[in-house]
């Protein structure tokens, strides 16, 4: 019994995914998303230069045999550090997304199912640091504790976790209120078999489409620190990074700039409509959710 | 009235929807409807019969999804789905008015009253500016609303889910309209108020001779407002005919089933269920679609659609043998619900129990607010083993809230619960042990809400087999199979969600896990009020075997009084959390009796052309039972004077266990009762 | 009604001074203090000590709180790092032209984003909203700084029309920003569009899929009537909270933004600040933008409450 039922799960997971990709927006977006996983995967094997290899005879040069996507102002070859340079950005938020949506999400949940002056307290805390919109939190961690991305893979995990705090508890809010929820309480099943076999089947479909959203809006604000330069430390490549550097000579090497551009949005956008097509196949309307 | 023109004329109109596999699938077949001026019209079909779509078609309107795929709808001369917006606007809420189910959401929420009805005159009635207000205040009154004015300047969620129904009323009066379409508009309502409303409709359709298209799954509803009466089943119209020879000699087997499974308040017989279910639509079909369930069935009806043909007394029905329905009635006669073995030993018992929902803040008790009544007070409550008690009561009686209380849900403020052998049961479910939570299994109201959706039928009668017994693999989910035979589902439905079952199935399922427990009490709380009446007397009949077979007390808690007279041995009758009067089923619903059972009886609806409800009480919604006294005072037709206001009634014992709280003396009662 | 409004205050407080803790301990736990984060981790000797006694950072943590947040509610913000300048002042020009901006995003982004979110909910699924939906997936997906610098390549490199970055000093009159901060209020408007856009529509849909809107067709309200009267006072009235949200993440996005055109506001401040270590200035800059983001957020709450029937009496009820 025990493996069909895994077997079920499994099979549950398959038909989402066949579903998804029933949509318009399901396709493209997974392809994105799993073209991106690739390139990042394989990208140090099959890249035509390292990424520190300059070459000072042609700086800010345009596309040509030898440099697909030209070279920048140091001489060094775009296309190499194009697709090198989403490693850094998919490791660490790879990392945090997961990490902020267990601990933000079961904190939730806990939440929502325990009420009382806990969750009254813990909310003040939550309305209190998403007072300090966007990337604001983050900037001011990264003074106290300095750039790379050990200190931003728990901070991004830290910061993300705090509204799915928010969205998990009222999706567990929801499903408390339901009978089958009280059918098991009178039962006399304990909280946790209760949360575990009742509640939280329940609200994963919620928090799996939520942690899509937040994956992009980190890899957001994980792009935009490194533009800022509180990212990812130069040399190692970074399309944040590289937007930063090349936009002083974006009237010579457009290219410089573009193709970083290029890279970093489809990513994001392939991450959206993915999140899109989830939320859709899943029955759950997530454009109505907050903005922070 | 036959030869005049018709004033609706509704020609074999398909309607319907896109499939997931591009196909249409339609919800109406062929459906024919003609009403002429002055007339009054009930179409009646359970849930999915294509009713609602068919009235609002009417109306030249569809909702979001549905096409029309043939046929027209003929109004004042022309199809209402091939006129300009302009004459639509024209025609909607002015010769034709629409009265909407649910009034509480039909109503624009940022709107008040007032406004949203001279809205209604503005677009369809030439007055003098002035005169608008005047007006929307007189059809206030019209519809015998309290303090018009004041209405006027009210929103709608400030307004009960009664007045808000007359509300719409008036909207749809404003257009002074040749015919009204009645979408469900008393569904919803308490029994009170529902009587109220359909005489005040019967009223003003006779007073301004409108016609009316009732739409409608109750049949006593339409027996109360219809001269002609339309069945529907499952998108076509199966029987045509005048309503009393549809509700006393119907000549289609489906109206028949459909009749003998309403339950009846002057018998106490279980009603009889119609098996099967009707095809959806994307099921093919050929041939008649009841065929698959009725019991006249031969090769014919399964080989062609039956056209309509004249059966007896004027009716037309979609059957080959309508001459045969009357033989029917043999061997339907309905099966007598299991008593109550006598002397049977008690298995729980409510001593002085009262809830309270509020919790007052600090602010409160700072202010010394004083503390509101109870919710719930004082009931004493006693249920032998094997014994049904009904609890019966309109909307905010407090039923609800004493089974949760029971359940250990919902801990009572004060009183005591024991089980049968006299020990106390602890007040919240968390102090309870396994063994006195094993006897006590609750059955909710609605089972879309009650089955985990992401579980299976096998793992949601796992859940208390692994809890209570410990059962492991294969002897689980054999004992899981079983259950499911007990409510006659078979051992495949064990690998179905929720999601894939139809109403009535979920909710045997929910029943199943209430019996796998082996309880000596089941709580029922409104368990068939979602489902529709053939499937309601199936769930009861379900209920009655296991009754019969195990022993287990119920407590069934209905708002519908002719459901728990069918099944109870006993009946609680509580108003505002209070108990009113409480007996053996016969002597509750006979006399003597408590004044607001008296009033909720004579509400009663029955499918039966020639009773009338007793109307005799305002319906006037209260929101909190009053501080001292008789907690009916405000409402009671017959109250003796102040001191109703002021002393808690007397529990009078009119024997056999019969008691009544009421300061009237018992003869007095039954006097009262005579007139 | 009044009690509800003024339990929404005493919360608006309540958050204001966990802010206020949570900023002030978020820098004082830090390893070292802002001293040591000034002069690099390995200072010592004189210079620390001086800088200490400049900063009055041997007084106790409690009183040094609440010396800073007395401060803050005078409106004196202290001094930065080394005590060189008042933040007050540093704040002033640079805090009125971020204010600027963010007006001038709103000002064409609210109407226009609620238009687009109208018509795209009526007109849903159909070619309007397709092309509507899609371009704000791209607008929301695509940070700020590639839009910004999309744009600057488009409108100042190649066509030339405006500079690509403000040279303008923080204290000119506001005219003199006009030309760099028309491509700066752009880009904060197309994102903000999206998202608000997005808000909008699917309460429209919501709503003209509600009950009472098929009640108003049936009553024969003409359908523009209809949809003025009826469905878009309810369908709007969620709008009020999401543009709070979206005015105080225009805050957060500015920062980017204004980094790319080198516009003088608090953002670049802020960054400025961060990339010297000067925590005194980032701790004010911090708080600014928090009592900013819940004065928005409790002006949004009140006005919906006073726009909105059904919640003022089901809130009322409630408490």
């Amino acid at each position: 019994m025990r493996a069909g039922r895994s077997l079920r799960r499994g099979a549950r997971g398959v038909e989402t995914l066949r579903a998804m990709l029933g949509r318009l927006s399901g396709v493209i977006g997974l392809t994105l998303v799993a073209l991106h996983l690739a390139l990042a995967l394989i990208s140090p094997w099959i890249v035509p230069y390292e990424y520190t290899s300059m070459d000072s005879a042609q700086t800010l040069a345009g596309p040509s045999a030898a440099h697909w996507l030209g070279t920048d102002h140091l001489g060094r070859d775009v296309l190499t550090r194009v697709l090198l340079g989403g490693r850094e950005a998919l490791l660490v938020t790879g990392t945090a997304t997961p990490v902020a949506l267990v601990w933000g999400g079961g904190l939730g949940v806990y939440l929502g199912l325990k009420g009382g002056w806990r969750d009254e307290v813990a909310m003040r805390l939550v309305d209190a640091v998403l007072a300090l919109p966007g990337i604001l939190p983050l900037l001011v961690l990264i003074t106290v504790f300095g750039t790379g991305g050990e200190v931003l893979m728990p901070t991004l995990a830290f910061f993300f976790g705090i509204p799915v705090i928010r969205v998990a508890r009222a999706a567990a809010h929801e499903v408390v209120a339901r009978d089958f929820i009280s059918a098991a309480r009178a039962r006399g099943h304990s909280p946790l078999s209760i949360v575990r076999r009742e509640l939280l089947p329940n609200v994963t479909d919620t928090l799996l489409v939520e942690g899509a959203m937040r994956w992009s809006w980190m890899l957001l604000a994980f792009s935009a620190l490194s533009f800022l330069g509180f990212g990812v430390s130069p040399p190692k490549p970074d399309w944040g990074l590289m937007v930063s550097d090349a936009r002083i000579y974006m009237s010579l090497a457009p290219w410089g700039v573009i193709a970083p551009v290029i890279a970093l949005s489809t990513l994001i956008i392939g991450i959206n409509l993915t999140a899109d097509a989830l939320a859709k196949t899943l029955g759950l309307d997530h454009s109505r959710k907050a903005v922070i | 009235m036959a030869g005049a023109a018709p004033l609706i004329d509704i020609r074999k109109l398909c309607v319907g929807f896109r499939g997931r596999a591009g196909a249409m699938l339609p919800v109406l077949h062929e459906v024919d409807l003609t009403v002429h001026p002055g007339e009054s019209i009930g179409i009646v079909g359970e849930s999915g019969s294509g009713k609602s779509t068919l009235a609002l078609a009417a109306m030249g309107y569809l909702k979001h999804g549905l096409q029309k795929m043939s046929g027209e709808v003929i109004y004042d001369g022309a199809d209402m789905f091939e006129r300009s917006d302009r004459d639509l606007s024209r025609i909607r809420g002015g010769q034709l008015g629409l009265i909407p189910q649910n009034s509480g959401q039909a109503l624009t929420p940022t709107m008040r009253i007032g406004r949203q009805i001279r809205e209604a005159l503005h677009l369809h009635c030439d007055l003098p500016e002035a005169e608008y207000s005047r007006r929307a205040q007189e059809l206030l009154a019209q519809v015998r609303l309290p303090d018009p004015g004041v209405m006027l300047r009210r929103y709608p969620h400030e307004l009960s889910g009664g007045q808000q129904q007359r509300v719409a009323v008036a909207m749809a009066l404003a257009g002074e309209p040749d015919a009204l379409l009645l979408d469900e508009p008393t569904t919803g309502l308490d029994v009170t108020t529902q009587a109220h409303i359909l005489d005040l409709l019967r009223d003003l359709a006779a007073s301004r001779n409108m016609a009316m298209v009732y739409v409608s799954h109750d049949l006593g509803v339409i027996a109360r407002v219809c001269d002609r009466v339309q069945v529907l089943y499952a998108g076509e119209t199966v029987l045509d005919g005048p309503v009393r020879a549809v509700l006393r000699n119907p000549a289609h087997p489906y109206a028949h089933g459909l009749l003998a499974s309403i339950p009846r308040l002057g018998e106490a017989t279980l009603p009889r269920a119609l098996d099967g279910r009707p095809p959806g639509p994307a099921e093919a079909r050929q041939g008649c679609a009841f065929a698959p369930r009725c019991p006249l069935a031969t090769g014919d009806c399964r080989a062609a659609r039956p056209p309509m043909i004249d059966g007896p007394e004027e009716q037309i029905t979609r059957c080959l043998y309508p001459d045969h329905v009357a033989g029917l009635e043999a061997d339907t006669k309905r099966t007598e619900p299991q008593p109550c073995p006598p002397d049977s030993p008690e298995a729980l018992s409510l001593f002085g129990v009262s809830i309270r929902y509020d919790q007052r803040g600090p602010i409160d008790r700072l202010r010394r607010a004083p503390r509101p009544p109870a919710t719930v007070d004082g009931i004493d409550l006693q249920l032998a083993r094997g014994e049904t008690l009904g609890l019966v009561g309109e909307s905010g009686s407090g039923k609800s809230t004493i089974l949760k209380s029971i359940a250990g849900l919902l801990p009572p403020s004060a009183g005591a619960i024991t089980l049968g052998d006299g020990t106390p049961l602890p007040r919240s479910v968390e102090r309870r042990r396994p063994d006195q939570l094993r006897r006590i299994q609750m059955i909710f109201q609605n089972p879309d809400d009650s089955l985990n959706p992401r579980q299976s039928v096998a793992e949601i009668l796992a859940q208390p087999l692994r809890l209570y017994f410990g059962l492991k693999d294969d002897a689980l989910r054999d004992r899981a199979a079983g259950l499911l035979e007990v409510v006659r589902l078979g051992a495949d439905y064990l690998d179905r969600r929720p999601g894939q079952l139809s109403g009535g199935e979920r909710q045997r399922v929910a029943v199943a896990r209430a019996f796998a427990a082996g309880p000596e009490i089941v709580l029922c709380d409104e368990i068939t009020s979602a489902l529709d009446v053939s499937v309601q007397a199936a769930v009861l009949d379900l209920l009655n075997d296991l009754k019969a077979e195990h022993g287990t007390g119920f407590v069934f808690v209905s708002h519908d009084l002719t459901v728990v007279r069918a099944l109870s041995d006993r009946i609680a009758v509580l108003y505002q959390g209070r108990i009113c009067e409480i007996g053996p089923a016969g002597a509750v619903y006979g006399t003597p009796s408590h004044p607001y059972t008296a009033v909720l009886l004579g509400a009663v609806l029955t499918p039966d052309p020639d009773h009338a409800p007793r109307l005799m009480a305002e319906d006037a919604a209260e929101l909190s039972p009053p501080a001292r006294g008789c907690p009916f005072q405000n409402r009671c037709p017959v109250k003796r004077g102040p001191i109703c206001d002021t002393e808690t009634p007397p529990l009078r014992d009119a024997g056999d266990g019969h008691g009544i709280r009421c300061h009237i003396e018992l003869d007095d009662l039954r006097r009262i009762a005579r007139r | 009604m009044t009690a509800l409004i003024i339990r929404r205050l005493a919360l608006g407080l309540v958050t204001i001074w966990l802010v206020s803790v949570i900023i002030f301990l978020g820098v004082e736990a830090l390893p070292g203090d802002a001293c040591t984060a000034i002069l690099a981790r390995d200072a010592f000797g004189e210079a620390l000590a001086r800088c200490r006694e400049v900063m009055d950072l041997n007084t106790p943590a409690l009183i040094r709180y609440v010396e800073w947040a007395g401060g803050i509610l005078r409106g004196d913000l202290g001094v930065s790092a080394g005590g060189q300048e008042r933040i007050s002042e540093l704040v002033g020009y640079r805090m009125r032209n971020s204010l600027l901006l963010a007006a001038g995003a709103l000002a064409v982004g609210i109407p226009l984003s609620l238009l687009a979110g109208v018509i795209a909910g009526l007109w849903r699924d159909r070619w309007p909203d397709i092309v509507l939906s899609v371009g704000a997936i791209f607008a929301m997906t695509i940070p700020e700084f590639v839009a910004a610098t999309i744009l600057i390549l488009i409108f100042a490199i190649w066509l030339g029309w405006v500079p690509a970055i403000v040279l303008t000093p923080a204290d000119a009159p506001p005219l003199a920003f006009f030309p760099e901060f028309i491509l700066a209020a752009t880009v904060l408007t197309m994102l903000m569009i999206a998202h608000v856009m997005r808000m909008v529509r699917a309460s429209v849909i919501e709503v003209m899929a509600g009950d009472y809107v098929q009640m108003a067709t049936l009553k024969g309200v003409p359908y523009w009537r209809m949809v003025f009267r009826h469905a878009l006072p309810n369908a709007l009235l969620p709008a009020i909270n999401v543009i709070a949200l979206t005015i105080a993440w225009l805050l957060g996005g500015v920062v980017v933004v204004e980094v790319v055109f080198n516009y003088p506001g608090i953002g670049r401040l802020l960054v400025d600040a961060i990339s010297d270590r000067d925590l005194p200035v980032v701790q004010a800059i911090t708080m600014i933008v928090a009592l900013t983001y819940i004065g928005v957020n409790l002006a949004a709450d009140l006005l919906s409450l006073m726009l909105n029937p059904r919640l003022r009496s089901h809130q009322a009820r409630r408490t």
